[in-house]
């Protein structure tokens, strides 16, 4: 057995002794519900103090989480006050022209709530010395905005690699870029003795998206990792805004095309909020029926490359049988292996097809029939344990600090799942697995009985699919619903994908265009961990931290 | 003593015995074939024989179609049975699969790629991304296509295109390339 150097070290970010101690499967925080379900009358729980001081703000026409726009010093004053309240998470940050937005989530109540703050003059307080999740954030608004966090801990740019023709190409009057020359990029430095830089990508050796990753290395060892990413930015934004929400909608469903169903679905989500439209209960079960098939062939696939990235092609090779099964069966029922634009605003674009409820369900038990061997299979053999166990960990308060959700946060302890949490309809008794290890072993393992649980969920929303209409038609002429001349209309959606919770927020004119959209994947708040993750470890376990996080890189490049 | 069930072993030699899970071969359209047996003609280049090797590029795709490039190395499609490889390096590569609308940020890095690739070589733009930029044409950010900085020998449209499209175009190269190698024996 390879026992490198370095794997059995303290972790220095292990969880202080007093942290949030975690329970096995099933196991949730004590959570009321969402607001929005709160008995009336009934009184809710206290603010904490960060979100007290957002209320301050002027209330906007946000649904159904609430925005509220803060003059620049009570943001300043929320940002100090957010460094003594470990319990708010930044779950993004974003702007327009002129204003940021950043989305806040408490997590000891489950509420989310959205502040604003004025740009004057193109600056706002930065959020990142109290948050250091909204590093990469701040840096991707001014490539797209042209706003400046004042007092930002890192102000290299991020998205714009000096290759665009336009600076800040989403703000009021973008500039031409009358840049001479493509910048070199800069990295964060390592000092020592015999430490070397690798280079890698951003074109590398197998099938996967393209990034630049940085390696200060000595020995064998890493000593930093740094990420560069952006290759793959589209002007996904600039693309949707001024577009109906039926149009934009087919860029939310191509942001990272292995969660399109989950994208297509939180901005839908965020659409219909900010219309006041509901969807039928059948279009929610199918979209649910649809978004469960998406977590079990991502996690089948991911677990299978874990594997064959630790040379047990075996357990890869069946993983890729049964997800294969997956995708003809979603392929059957929905017309397109990864339900591409099968979510659409107000509902779903059409029912399954004829015999596709019992392909479903075909593919589905010869996975539950080989699930189990399979698990025993990867739990027995020694090479491939040999190889995951502690390897690439992430400890439970930087997960907490980052607030990264998915399997990333669920392998080392933090249990927010959005289908629990705040929760949406159909889901109603979602069992969320939660892990304290927060190694390789431990990702995998959430996905394996994620793996379970979507097999359940699955089988009981194809039991009990609700008749009736497919989706409700979007108020288009102002006048109709809640649509008004000269006023906006805005949503905010939060939908677990495989990976973890997308959002999506949304503002939408008289005319039903968009005029504010910004889909956030949940890769933005795990990449940096991933960065912490290799650390400590061999070169040549990079690719398996890599793949246990499988982050997106279409998603957070925009 | 493990129990039977938790060993690999024994499953692996029950496998031995069933017939293999790949799928039959689908079938090549002529007409495509057809045009690219001319543009081989023109090439006056000897080849290495029925095999291929593949490097995949994404050069600003939304990773669906890389999704369905990975699926051809299940067992379902079992790639390497046609003598179509994925390598790691361009230097060793045939083939360029090239995805993605062409992102600005990713143009330099395929050219390089490209640079790296040795004469003649095939370059395949596949997705509707990679054929003219798709539903992200128009962006400041996407030049529109792979066209846009190299010559595209075969498009395979589709968002994405299937594992079986794919393999449709693929196997139209090889059979391509086969009468040339055939004339050189
Ligand atoms: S063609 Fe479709 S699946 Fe492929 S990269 Fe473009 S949007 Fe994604």
């Amino acid at each position: 057995m390879s026992d490198t150097e370095g794997r059995d070290g303290p972790d220095p970010e292990a969880p202080p002794p007093d942290g949030p101690s975690f329970a096995g499967r099933g196991a949730l925080p004590e959570v009321p519900a969402p607001p929005s379900a709160a008995p009336a009358g009934a009184p809710p729980p206290p603010d904490g103090a960060v979100f007290a001081l957002i209320r301050q703000g002027r209330a906007q026409d946000c649904r159904p989480h609430p925005r509220h726009l803060l003059d620049p010093g009570r943001w300043r004053a929320m940002a100090e006050a957010l460094a003594a309240a470990p319990e708010v998470a930044l779950l993004a940050l974003w702007a327009e022209p002129g204003v940021v937005h950043a989305c806040f989530l408490a997590e000891d109540q489950g509420r989310v709530i959205i502040a604003s703050c004025p740009a004057a003059e193109g600056r706002y307080p930065a959020l990142s010395p109290a948050r250091p999740g909204a590093v990469r954030f701040e840096r991707m608004v001014r490539d797209l905005w042209g706003l400046v966090a004042e007092g930002a801990v890192d102000l290299r740019p991020w998205l714009d690699h000096g290759r665009w023709p336009l600076v800040g190409p989403l703000a009021a009057s973008p500039a031409a870029n009358a840049a001479p020359a493509v910048p070199q990029p800069e990295f964060l430095t390592v000092e020592g003795e015999g430490v070397h830089q690798i280079p890698v990508g951003p074109v590398h050796a197998g099938i996967i998206e393209p990034g630049h990753f940085r390696f200060h290395v000595q020995g064998e060892t890493v000593v930093r990792l740094e990420a560069r990413l952006g290759y793959l930015h589209k002007g996904s934004i600039g693309l949707m805004l001024g577009k109906p929400a039926a149009v934009a909608a087919r860029f939310a469903g191509r942001l990272s095309g292995d969660s399109t169903v989950a994208h297509a679905w939180a901005f839908a989500m965020a659409v219909e909020a900010a219309l006041a439209v509901v969807p039928p209960p059948r279009a929610l079960a199918l979209r649910a029926v649809m978004a469960e098939l998406e977590r079990l062939h991502n996690h089948l696939n991911d677990w299978g490359f874990v594997c064959n990235d630790a040379a047990f092609a075996w357990l890869h090779a069946r993983a890729g049988v049964l997800r294969e099964g997956v995708l003809r069966a979603a392929a059957l029922a929905f017309g397109h292996r990864l339900m591409m634009d099968r979510v659409i605003p107000g509902g779903v674009a059409e029912d399954p097809r004829p015999g596709g409820d019992a392909a479903i369900r075909a593919a589905l038990a010869v996975v539950a029939a080989e699930l189990p061997q399979l698990t025993a299979v990867y739990e027995s053999h020694a090479s491939l344990q040999d190889r995951v166990v502690g390897t690439g960990v992430v400890g439970a308060g930087l997960v907490a600090r980052f607030a990264a959700g998915g399997y990333v946060g669920r392998a080392s302890g933090r249990a927010f799942d959005a289908r629990a949490v705040p929760g949406y309809a159909p889901y109603a008794d979602v069992a969320v697995p939660v892990l304290a290890a927060g190694d390789v072993d431990a990702r995998v393992r959430i996905r394996m009985a994620e793996i379970g649980e979507s097999l359940r969920l699955v089988d009981a929303l194809l039991d009990a699919l609700p008749e009736g209409p497919l989706s409700v038609p979007l108020p288009q002429p102002a006048g109709e619903g809640r649509l008004v001349e000269g006023r906006l209309v805005e949503g905010l959606g939060l939908v677990e994908g495989f990976r973890g919770e997308c959002l999506h927020w949304v503002a939408i004119d008289a005319g039903g265009l968009l005029r504010g959209v910004f889909p956030r994947d949940p890769s933005w708040l795990q990449w940096p961990l991933l960065e912490a993750a290799v650390e400590g470890n061999i070169v040549a376990d990079f690719p398996l931290c890599n793949k246990s996080f499988n982050c997106s890189y279409s998603g957070v490049d925009l | 003593m493990q129990p039977l069930r938790r060993l690999l072993w024994p499953r692996l030699g029950r496998s031995l015995f069933s017939p293999p899970l790949s799928d039959p071969a689908p079938a090549v359209p002529d007409a495509v074939v057809q045009a690219l047996v001319e543009r081989l003609e023109e090439a006056a280049q000897a080849r290495l024989g029925r095999s291929l090797s593949i490097r995949q590029v994404d050069a600003g795709s939304c990773n669906g179609c890389e999704l369905e490039i990975n699926a051809l190395g299940n067992v379902l499609y079992d790639l390497e049975r046609f003598g179509l490889r994925f390598v790691a390096s361009p230097r060793h590569a045939d083939v360029l699969l090239v995805t993605g609308p062409l992102t600005r940020n990713m143009r330099q890095a395929l050219e390089r790629t490209a640079a790296c690739t040795p004469e003649p070589k095939w370059v395949v733009a596949a997705g509707d991304c990679a054929v003219d930029g798709g539903i992200f044409q128009g962006s400041y950010a996407v030049e529109g296509g792979i066209g846009a900085a190299l010559p595209v020998d075969l498009l395979i449209p589709g968002c994405p295109p299937t594992p079986t499209q794919l393999l449709e175009g693929l196997l139209a190269l090889l059979a391509a390339q086969a009468p040339k190698a055939a004339a050189r024996r």
